[in-house]
């Protein structure tokens, strides 16, 4: 694992990322506030995009409620700020372990019982369900009426209580994109992530090799899980108002996934390339419909949902794959695809 | 809690978890066949509502008669969705057909948010406040006779499914794929004609709800988690497991609506779901493969 991580990719690709890395660093300088909060949001399913991945993408657990770990991590760190005072970055480590547990006792009952695929995916929806309505009914964490952050002071940036102006959020962010790619770049040249792959690829011959499925798929289940409540944390501190029928909605859980899986299933540049790809794409349609003086609900969501469906018919396997060939990139040799 | 109020919820839960019960059966069908997993079930159902509202505006025609004309436009609907659309990603992963049919949703409940806008509408028939009583016990008519509809399309499709030659082809491609296309059996227009049949029961399921509820462009993610939870607690692919999953989750909300807060009365669907998985995955009448 800590040799994946100086193991160099090709000069070329070094130097792309070198400039994104350059043009990431630099953007707040430069953007406006507006392009600065899209920004944001791009780092936030980059960053969430990638955690999930870890699970459908190199270990095939398809999980569609993974709104549930960012909801108790939001309400995890939300509740220990607002209540006891606990700085967010505590409050991060017990949501991380909390939602650990939570991912353990998921796959657990789920991979004991031999749940997998479609069943797989209903079950995690049934439990971000189930902690939707429930969270709505706990009135210690404001029930349904909402729980509410002390509202932001924009003038100074307190690191340690996650307070302060977007340009502080934006470099939370792109450090926990940036950290989450290296740890899975690490991961995915690990035994562990081979093993993943194999599991992934054809889950009975993995067995008959002799690798330990049930723990294999527990620790992606239980790695997504900690990572996601991360995003949860960041959600809970930027926005400073939850709800329980936003945070644990299956919509939350659906646009999670729509990053990875256009940008490229299984891949580490897919995540950060979806995310963006989405989320510029959703922002453009708002400034054409608004320029263009058509303010009617449900337009936009609408041409969103054509270029959904236009992505997945044209480039089955997102677009880095497809793209990658073209620059010349072979970053992703080792993953065999 | 005096008994006849309870009997009257019990038999209010049952009879409204027969129509989501002909939901759940288009999906049952729909999985059971072409083994895609229709994550645009309750949007579809949506469709169907605005229809049955509009034909009752328009046309005063009663709900209860938009099943035979909704349900062929659904037809229509089902069927050139999946022969044009659906049928190239049969074999792809699940996660593919998923952002396929997620896209389809995210167009339909935006499509129906332009057109209608984001007002709940409603067709008000004039039996609306009517009711049968028969002893202590007070039936809602409207519940009564979306009812004995849905009795009488499930007993329809399993008829067909049961005696129509097309109905045994397309039992035989859900049987065995391969065997199907080695008898010679068109297996891609079965698909879409089982699409088809599957999208004309939620038609006809989205003419009853408009007699039950109101009708909102944003109503579909919940039918369509309702009719899952439905199918798997009753069984996969088995017709009686989701009448019957329909009326199990019909009467847990029901009952748990008058027990318990009426906002909390989805979380016993979603728990049954989880126990039904863990415990048994192949669902309540569903057969262990």
């Amino acid at each position: 694992m800590i040799q994946a991580l100086f193991d160099w990719p090709t000069p070329r690709a070094l130097a792309v990322w070198a400039a994104l890395a350059v043009c990431l660093l630099l953007a707040p300088l430069v953007v406006g506030s507006y392009a600065l909060s899209v920004l944001v949001l791009v780092l936030y399913f980059a960053y969430v995009g990638q955690a999930w991945n870890v699970m459908m993408g190199f270990a095939g657990q398809l999980s569609l409620g993974h709104s549930l770990y960012i909801g108790v991590g939001a309400y995890v760190s939300a509740v220990l700020f607002v209540r006891y005072g606990v700085s967010p970055w505590a409050g991060a480590v017990a949501a991380m372990a909390i939602c650990a547990v939570i991912g353990a006792v998921i796959g657990f009952l789920a991979f004991r019982f031999s749940i997998s695929g479609v069943y797989f995916a209903l079950l995690t929806i049934a439990f971000a369900e189930f902690s939707r309505i429930g969270f709505d009914h706990i009135s210690f964490v404001g029930a349904s009426a909402g729980l509410f952050l002390p509202v932001a002071q924009r003038t100074h940036n307190d690191l340690l209580h996650l307070r302060g102006s977007p340009v502080m959020f934006y470099y939370v962010m792109l450090a926990l994109s940036a950290l989450a790619l290296f740890l899975c770049r690490a991961l995915r040249g690990s035994k562990t992530g081979y093993y993943w792959l194999a599991i992934r690829e054809d889950q009975e011959a993995a067995q008959a090799l002799g690798i330990d499925i049930f723990g294999y798929k527990m620790r992606a289940v239980v790695l997504s899980a900690a990572m996601t409540s991360l995003g949860g944390v960041f959600f809970a501190f930027y926005y400073n108002n939850l709800f329980p029928e936003q945070i644990f909605a299956i919509n939350r859980s659906i646009e999670l996934i729509l990053g990875p899986i256009i940008g490229g299933l299984g891949t580490l540049v897919g995540p950060l390339l979806g995310a963006f790809v989405l989320t510029v794409l959703a922002e453009s349609l708002r400034s054409a419909t608004d320029a263009l003086g058509l303010n009617l609900p449900g337009l936009q969501l609408l041409f969103y949902g054509v270029c959904l469906m236009v992505v997945i018919i044209f480039l089955p396997n997102g677009i880095w794959p497809a793209l990658k060939g073209r620059l010349g990139f072979d970053d992703d040799r080792r993953s065999g695809d | 809690m005096p008994l006849d109020l309870l009997a009257n919820v019990t038999i209010g839960g049952v009879l409204t978890g027969l129509v989501y019960g002909l939901m759940a059966l288009g999906l049952s069908v729909i999985f059971g066949v072409v083994r895609v997993v229709n994550f645009a079930h309750g949007e579809m159902m949506t469709v169907a509502m605005y229809a049955a509202v509009l034909a009752f505006a328009w046309f005063r025609l009663d709900p209860l008669w938009a099943i035979l004309p909704i349900g062929v436009l659904l037809f229509v609907f089902g069927y050139i969705l999946q022969s044009r659309l659906i049928n190239p990603f049969i074999t792809r992963p699940e996660h593919s057909q998923f952002i396929l049919l997620v896209a389809v949703a995210t167009i339909l409940t935006n499509g129906m948010l332009m057109i209608f806008g984001p007002d709940a509408r409603n067709a008000q028939v004039g039996y609306a406040y009517d009711s049968f009583q028969i002893g202590p016990i007070l039936l809602d008519k409207v519940r009564v006779y979306a009812a004995t509809a849905a009795i009488l399309v499930a007993s329809a499709l399993f008829a067909f499914f049961r005696y129509a030659p097309t109905g045994k082809a397309i039992r035989a491609c859900a049987d065995n794929q391969l065997g199907a296309l080695v008898v010679g059996l068109d297996v891609k227009r079965l698909y879409a004609l089982t699409f088809g049949i599957g999208a004309a029961c939620v038609g006809a399921a989205g003419c009853l709800m408009v007699l039950l509820i109101d009708v909102t462009p944003t109503l579909g993610p919940v039918y369509t988690l309702l009719g899952f939870t439905i199918v798997i607690v009753g069984g996969l692919g088995s017709m009686a497991g989701a009448l019957l999953g329909g009326i199990l989750i019909g009467l847990s909300e029901a009952l748990a609506g008058l027990l318990l807060v009426p906002s909390a009365k989805s979380m016993f669907g979603f728990a049954l779901l989880i126990l039904v998985l863990l415990f048994r995955p192949q669902g309540l009448m569903g057969k262990r493969t």
